[in-house]
């Protein structure tokens, strides 16, 4: 089919043959006029061509748009320039052609070697015009190799505003907004505030009109997950339906307002935004403390903190006056950027990608500008340079922070007893370490004494009687040892293990202990240990003696040696007494030594004694995880008198021989700190400090794991320097160093004499003066409660996002909310309080073909819940939802070996046990490489980096996870026991109460018939089959009624699975 | 393509699905029934790049990821003056100002290479001595000795190669291969990865964002198919309930959808029901296609595989079985490169690991006829330093390193590519990861330069501003 416009265009050119001589650089040759493409040539002469024009203005159909009488230049222009032209005509000097600009009416209108490209009013002197049109391959533009070519509309836009006078606009949303005044537009019934004057006085302006208002069970179950993200109760809406007054919707608003689930509700928004997640991101991408931050931006959305308020606490609460606990655990929002652990990464690279996502991440969250772009160039499209990007970043630059490496532990969340009782043990570890590490006359004497002896010592040789444990290892966890004689080998591993092994031993008495970790080919890396690369890490070694009177009592061990000895991993931390601290603690190996059989031998401070036989139990403590553990090994005990030492082993490690082998003016202050550190790790002397310190930690360790902690931010003395890096270049260092600054485009803040700081640019993003930030939040806002954004691009309010439709109404909004003290909830209120926000969801295929993605608001728009929320409803259907709030993210059910590509450590996620299962889904543990798999199906996002907008998938993977993961299989069940228990004795009537509950509305007939037809074949199966009936009532940890029929419970397990599966039990209408 | 063009051309099929012959219904009574399921077909995406301005050379692509970088010095680029030079300094006009990672700021010496080399092939090419079977197909294969990259650590590295960005957020190129031209599988994802440790115990972490469709829509993504528990997540039935009874389930909801959807007029419903579909379908083709115990024994003892056994020699038998059911880009991941130490010993493990099935592979295609239309690459992220780390490893190296490529329009047989005598830059034919990416999309039949998805205000594209066909190696 002819495009109509195009054929009216290509007629409209002929009478405007290009002027050749007047471009004197130009090396077009011949063409006097520009061809008409043959398509268009019959209707030129056409009788049906000036009909055909003068339906130009006339919509056929939703996509052949046509071109508006009067062009806006922010409307229709810009997005057409700036997508073909500016990248080479625009605001980036570096890049721009023939040094000719287009992106300022100055610049489009200068004459240039006595071109002008633009001459108001006439186009047959625009070199725009002509070129657009030109057929030489060589003139026309844009270029044709490049993609952006002009469609006829565009180009009949172009040259309809070069003839209007080609009046360019500012940027729109780089002009501060006045607050418009409402029309004068009302409609009965529909139009309740503000918001509806805008929208209305636009539909009628496009011969449109508003739709139906919802019924109130609708509005009920829509306002519910819109302002909660949780369903209704049935009996409330019940009650909402009957409430006759005619505040009845307000009140329910209000009532859903003050809900404290209502801030859970805005945090996972918001959470998105700033990148929320509980580990590192890059690389190991393990844990990190910052769950307080999250409850606060909770709490905050509860308290309706002002939202310049939230704004200035989370960019800058450290640098407030006194600032409390809470405003420091806001400033976490500085450090929720992705860090990395990995060895040989390079500080200032890291560095520089820190930069970047700050300056992105402000720049979105508040601004939503596409700064990242300017990490390498002047911006193509918006009036900000590269400069202006560094100057951002530099605002960071203060917070202390080690840019590479485990982040530090954070500030203590605990109330204020707890956290005296820490710091106090901290301060007596803190105390007793010093004690352990300085030095008196008698153990400088005896150190001196002990090198002495132990430069003359010799490898011992012992007579080892094997152990045979007398039953199977018992096993904390789920590993599995075998036992062939003494040798015990592991057949099933646990990330992490605590293993005893009893035994009896046929001796009098013993003097030492043995153990032997032994390399098998059967093994990762052919062991000794089970970890991939063959590795283990013994934390904590320890015997107890059973005693005749059933008694046990710990055996204390000393002089530990062993093989292979690394101060880092010694075998000391085998018998430290430290069982639960920090991971690293214990005996193991480097990847050398790997594959070869080792040895460690333990002296017992006083021989054990028995007649005969001695029975003892032994602990193995394996804290490291990845299966840190022994793979194969055997134990051995021995009579020999002390010393005791492992084979081929001297008084000390070899390292350590081997710097006491050098004459003491030739060790290297770090052999020495070696050799005095072996020393006080092993001399009698330090028995009872040494003690001392392990149960001093094993208390603090155990006060630590009470208290919460949060990373937050904090200045540094001197901030970084920070300097353009040319192209981003981190290792290119020639860039101007640049001071803290906001974009020279935008109004400055108000500071003289000094460098601006974080807060004041937490000040200014807040500003009156800012035209943007508010903006930006309201069309947020509008986006949750309708589906789409006022500009749908909530990310972009630059040049490229798209201009709004309705740019009263937003800027209504914004001028609102900066007016009404920055209150979100007013916000809110005014939004879901409106006509518009009330209509109905249906849509007709005449509606949807003119409008397709409803952007003139004559309906509500149907979206499905977001990832959290599609948990919580289920959930809550089933009756398992628990809704406490806050506190530590928590693990629902996760596929076993999902996080096997994960290192450094290898974890493995452990769900939670209990009510912590049942919790709601923003308070999953976010783990940023590989997000909770039934979250990433439904499109929560891994928060890498930040995210305006989640997208709305609908995809297979959507379907597996209701189908089969267990979270909804238990609520399945869950829920069939309330379908038994609460809905009645008939089959139908459990139906319809599960309906009611589901999707609170009453089913009809057709759909109770359908599952009435599933419930009997179901129950049919099961009842031939009770085993299958068993086997899916043991999903999950929900307990299973006793006084149900198995088989019944687990047909209406069949049904409650149909309901929590529909489209509509996941979708907000 | 403008994002909003997506959406429209998603809204319009499924619009137009149901108006024509209604697609829910369709997709509901063909659940069980294969050949009407071949029609409903209609509703999968066929790519937004139509028609293709190129001829396409290469239907699928294999993509064997040696994670952790392997040395290139002893795989495929022979460099004997840097056994005469071993223990020598290098010389620091290479080396100035360079970046380097665990080796900053230490003395800088030669280290020799561990392995010795051979000829093999038509050309008499060198390949170390460790890999035979791969020089058995040498005249298959095109080796590069040319590439470089720009991230000198593992993840952004990673990043780099896959989504031609070391900052994370942009999609992988089998998200955009996807969206390029869709898929012709029918019953799975058009984007599968796999992924195998290796027994060194340099097994480096790897994020599945290696794998997202970052700013594309997520069914672009790519889906992990694992060896332990269910190969796609949540596949499998719940215990005690059999696939009859899951079928009665799904069918009982799709029903109750498709009323929903005559209330509502709601294009996703139907998509929705069509969703289901194919999760039931998958839940039948996945397994089947997993398991391997189904194939000949000489296939297992061509690649030197077990059935279960979760290596790199099954995932690279299952990438044939995927190719052979249409999946458009296969990646596997085969980890434990990373041979900062114990280098001699490490790679002849790794050897022994994919040797003989990479090669297979390449046997295997080629006896199917498959090798024609099926790009098959194999390299790192990175390669190694010529220089010693600790006496016995080699540091991450960007300068230089060695990849090589096998059918799908790529020329079998030659060499491409040099780096200098040390092995440290690449010195001749040059190839970037950007250069990489535009020859695949330019084999699969796209220009890489049109190949476009708007976000966040700019148009983007996985060799973002750069890339340059590779045509010396095309056939």
């Amino acid at each position: 089919m002819v495009d109509r416009i195009g054929s009216a265009l290509s007629a409209h050119c002929q009478f405007f043959p290009l002027k050749t001589h007047r471009r004197k650089r130009s090396k077009i040759k011949s063409k006097q006029r520009i061809k008409i493409h043959p398509m268009f040539r019959p209707f030129l002469t056409s009788p049906i061509f000036c009909i055909l024009s003068l339906m130009l203005l006339l919509p056929a159909r939703s996509e052949e748009t046509p071109v508006p009488e009067k062009i806006e230049y922010n409307r229709d222009v810009r997005p057409i320039l700036g997508d073909s032209c500016f990248k080479c005509h625009g605001f980036d000097k570096n890049h721009r052609k023939g040094d000719r600009r287009i992106d300022t009416r100055e610049g489009a209108l200068a004459d240039i070697d006595g071109i002008k490209a633009i001459v108001p009013g006439d186009l047959k002197a625009s070199e725009l015009y002509a070129r657009i049109h030109s057929d030489d391959e060589e003139e026309v533009m844009p270029p044709p190799k490049d993609k952006r070519q002009l469609t006829v509309r565009q180009k009949a836009i172009l040259s309809r505003w070069i003839e209007q006078g080609a009046e360019y606009q500012d940027h729109w949303a780089y002009i501060k907004p006045t607050k418009p005044t409402p029309p004068d537009a009302t409609q009965d019934v529909f139009t309740k505030n503000s918001i509806d004057r805008f929208v209305l006085a636009r539909q009628i302006g496009l011969g449109l009109k508003p739709g139906k208002e919802a019924d109130r069970t609708a509005l009920y179950r829509r306002l519910s997950f819109d302002l909660l993200g949780l369903p209704p109760k049935p009996e409330e809406v019940a009650a909402f339906v009957q409430d006759n007054a005619a505040d009845a919707y307000e009140k329910l608003v209000e009532k859903l307002l003050a809900s404290p689930h209502y801030g859970e509700r805005m945090a996972v928004y918001w959470l998105d935004l700033v990148r929320f997640a509980d580990t590192a991101g890059y690389h190991s991408d393990n844990p990190r403390n910052i769950w307080p931050y999250r409850d606060w931006v909770i709490n905050s959305f509860n308290e309706n903190k002002r939202f310049d308020q939230f704004t200035i606490e989370q960019i800058a609460g450290d640098m407030l006056p006194n600032s409390t606990k809470q405003q420091k655990i806001a400033s976490a929002f500085n450090r929720l950027n992705m860090t990395t652990e990995e060895g040989g990464a390079q500080p200032k690279q890291y560095e520089s990608k820190t930069v970047t996502d700050r300056v992105k991440t402000v720049g979105t969250v508040w601004l939503a500008q596409t700064y990242m772009c300017n990490e390498c160039h002047d911006h193509k499209f918006d009036p900000v340079t590269a400069k202006d990007f560094y100057r951002i970043g530099a605002f960071f630059a203060d917070i202390k922070e080690e840019t590479i490496g485990r982040r530090e532990q954070g500030i203590i969340v605990a109330p204020p007893e707890l956290e005296k009782k820490l710091n106090d043990q901290s301060a007596l570890v803190d105390r007793l370490n010093q004690t352990l590490v300085s030095s008196t006359p008698e153990i400088k004497a005896a150190q001196e004494e002990w090198e002495k002896e132990t430069i003359k010592s010799e490898a011992l040789v012992a007579d080892w009687t094997p152990i045979l444990p007398t039953e199977k290892p018992a096993a904390e966890n789920k590993s599995v040892y075998e036992v062939k004689q003494d040798i015990l080998f592991v057949k099933e591993a646990a990330d992490k293990e605590v293993i005893r092994i009893k035994a009896k031993i046929p001796l009098k008495h013993i003097t030492a202990f043995r153990l032997d970790a032994l390399a098998d080919p059967a093994l990762p890396a052919s062991g000794p240990g089970r970890a991939s690369n063959g590795n283990f890490r013994l934390s904590e070694f320890s015997v107890e003696q059973l005693l005749p009177d059933g008694k046990l009592q710990p055996v204390v061990l000393q002089n530990a040696t062993a093989t292979f000895d690394h101060s880092s991993m010694s075998i000391t931390q085998a018998i430290d007494g430290v069982t639960a601290s920090a991971y690293e603690n214990g005996w193991g190996l480097t990847a050398e030594e790997a594959g070869k059989d080792h040895t460690a031998c333990f002296e017992t401070q006083e021989p054990l004694t028995g007649d005969g036989e001695i029975n003892v139990v032994f602990t193995l403590r394996f804290n490291y995880g990845g299966q840190h553990l022994l793979g194969k090994f055997k134990l051995a005990a021995t009579t020999t008198e002390h010393p005791v030492r492992a084979p081929g082993v001297k008084g000390a490690p070899h390292d350590v021989m081997e710097y006491l082998a050098k004459p003491a003016s030739e060790r290297t202050p770090d052999q020495v700190a070696r050799i005095e550190g072996r020393f006080r790790e092993i001399t009698p002397l330090l028995n009872t400090i040494r003690q001392e310190h392990a149960e001093a930690k094993i208390k603090r360790d155990e006060l630590e794991s009470q208290v919460a902690r949060c990373i937050v931010s904090e200045r540094n003395e001197t901030p970084r320097v920070v300097r353009v890096l040319p192209r981003g270049d981190w290792m290119n260092e020639t860039g101007e160093i640049v001071k803290p600054g906001v974009p020279a485009h935008l109004p400055q803040p108000a500071v003289e004499g000094r460098d601006l700081n974080r807060l004041d640019l937490a000040q200014w993003l807040v500003s009156r003066d800012n035209p943007l930030t508010a903006r930006v939040f309201v069309n947020r806002l509008w986006k949750m409660f309708y589906g789409v954004g006022l500009s749908k691009t909530l990310e972009d309010m630059g040049t490229q996002g798209e201009w709004p439709a309705q740019q009263p109404l937003l800027d209504w909004l914004a001028c609102e909310f900066m007016e009404s003290g920055w209150d979100v909830k007013h916000v809110v209120r005014l939004m879901v309080s409106s006509g518009t926000y009330r209509l109905v969801s249906q849509t007709t295929p005449e509606i949807q073909e003119h409008d397709p993605f409803n952007r003139e608001l004559t309906h509500q728009s149907p979206f499905r819940l977001d990832a959290e929320f599609v948990r919580d409803n289920a959930l809550a259907i089933s009756g398992l939802l628990k809704t406490r709030i806050g506190g530590p993210s928590v693990k629902p059910y996760q596929p076993a070996g999902y996080w096997e590509n994960l290192n450094f450590p290898a974890r493995e996620w452990a769900n939670d046990q209990g009510e912590n299962q049942w919790r709601r889904g923003l308070y999953t543990w976010w783990q940023r490489s590989y997000l909770q798999p039934s979250m990433l199906a439904f499109d929560a996002p891994s928060r890498e980096e930040c995210s305006a907008s989640r997208v709305n998938s609908n995809i297979p993977q959507q379907a597996l996870a209701l189908l089969n993961d267990p979270t909804y299989v238990e609520a399945a069940r869950a829920f069939a026991a309330r379908i038994m228990q609460e809905g009645g004795n008939e089959t139908d009537a459990r139906i319809a109460w599960a309906c009611k509950q589901a999707l609170v509305r009453d089913a009809q007939p057709d759909e109770i018939q359908i599952l009435r037809a599933l419930f009997e074949k179901q129950l049919a199966i099961y009842t031939k089959d009770e085993g299958a009936a068993q086997e899916i009532l043991k999903i999950g940890q929900a307990p299973v009624p006793e006084n149900l029929s198995k088989t019944e419970l687990a047909a209406w397990t069949s049904v409650a699975r149909a309901i929590l599966n529909l489209h509509e039990t996941i979708t907000r209408f | 393509m403008m994002h909003d063009d997506l959406i429209q051309q998603f809204t319009r099929r499924a619009f137009l699905g149901r108006v024509s012959h209604g697609l829910g219904a369709l997709a509901l009574s063909s659940l069980l029934k294969p050949d009407i399921a071949q029609a409903a077909a209609s509703d999968q995406w066929r790519g937004i790049v139509n028609p293709l301005p190129y001829k396409q050379k290469a239907k699928r692509v294999i993509y064997l990821c040696m994670a952790g970088g392997p040395s290139h010095l002893e795989t495929f680029d022979p460099k004997p003056k840097l056994t005469e030079m071993h223990g020598k300094e290098m010389p620091e006009s290479l080396t100035k100002g360079q970046q380097l990672a665990q080796l900053q700021g230490n003395k800088l010496t030669c280290f020799a290479p561990q392995w010795g080399f051979q000829r093999f092939g038509k050309n008499g090419t060198e390949i170390c001595e460790l890999f035979p079977q791969i020089g058995s197909i040498v005249d298959d294969i095109c080796i590069i000795r040319s590439m470089t990259s720009e991230a000198i650590n593992h993840d952004p590295a990673h990043c780099f190669m896959n989504t031609g960005s070391s900052i994370p957020g942009r999609p992988a190129m089998g998200a955009w291969i996807n969206y390029g031209i869709g898929t012709p599988a029918e019953n799975l994802p058009g984007f599968l990865v796999l992924t195998s440790h290796g027994k060194g115990g340099q097994n480096q972490p790897i994020a599945a964002r290696q794998w997202s469709s970052g700013f594309l829509p997520s069914k672009f993504q790519g889906v992990h198919l694992r060896s332990k528990g269910d190969p796609v997540l949540y596949l499998t039935n719940p215990p005690g309930v059999s696939r009859e009874m899951q079928n009665d389930v799904i069918q009982a909801t799709s029903k109750l959808n498709q009323r929903w959807d005559n209330v509502m007029n709601d294009p996703e419903v139907a998509t929705r029901i069509a969703q289901y579909e194919m999760a039931f379908k998958m839940q039948a083709s996945v397994p089947e296609l997993m398991d391997i115990s189904q194939e000949p024994k000489s296939m297992l003892d061509l690649y030197g595989c077990q059935p279960g056994d979760g290596s790199f020699a099954s995932n690279c038998l299952l990438a044939r079985r995927l190719a052979e059911r249409g999946v458009r880009f296969i990646q596997l991941y085969h980890k434990d490169w990373d041979h900062h130490g114990n280098l001699k010993n490490d790679i002849q493990l790794k050897a022994q690991e994919v040797d003989r099935a990479s090669a297979a592979l390449i046997l295997d295609l080629k006896q199917r006829g498959m090798l024609d239309d099926t790009l098959v690459i194999w390299g790192g992220e990175f390669g190694r330093t010529p220089m010693s780390q600790g006496g016995n490893g080699r540091d991450h190296h960007i300068k230089g390193f060695s990849i090589w490529m096998a059918g799908g329009g790529v020329k079998g047989g030659i060499v491409h590519g040099a780096t200098d005598e040390f092995g440290y830059n690449a010195v001749e034919n040059h190839i970037e990861v950007h250069d990489l990416h535009a020859t695949m999309l330019y084999l699969m039949g796209m220009e890489h330069t049109h190949l476009t998805y708007k976000f966040q205000g700019r148009d983007y594209r996985l060799t973002d501003v750069f890339g340059k066909v590779q045509k010396k190696i095309l056939v």
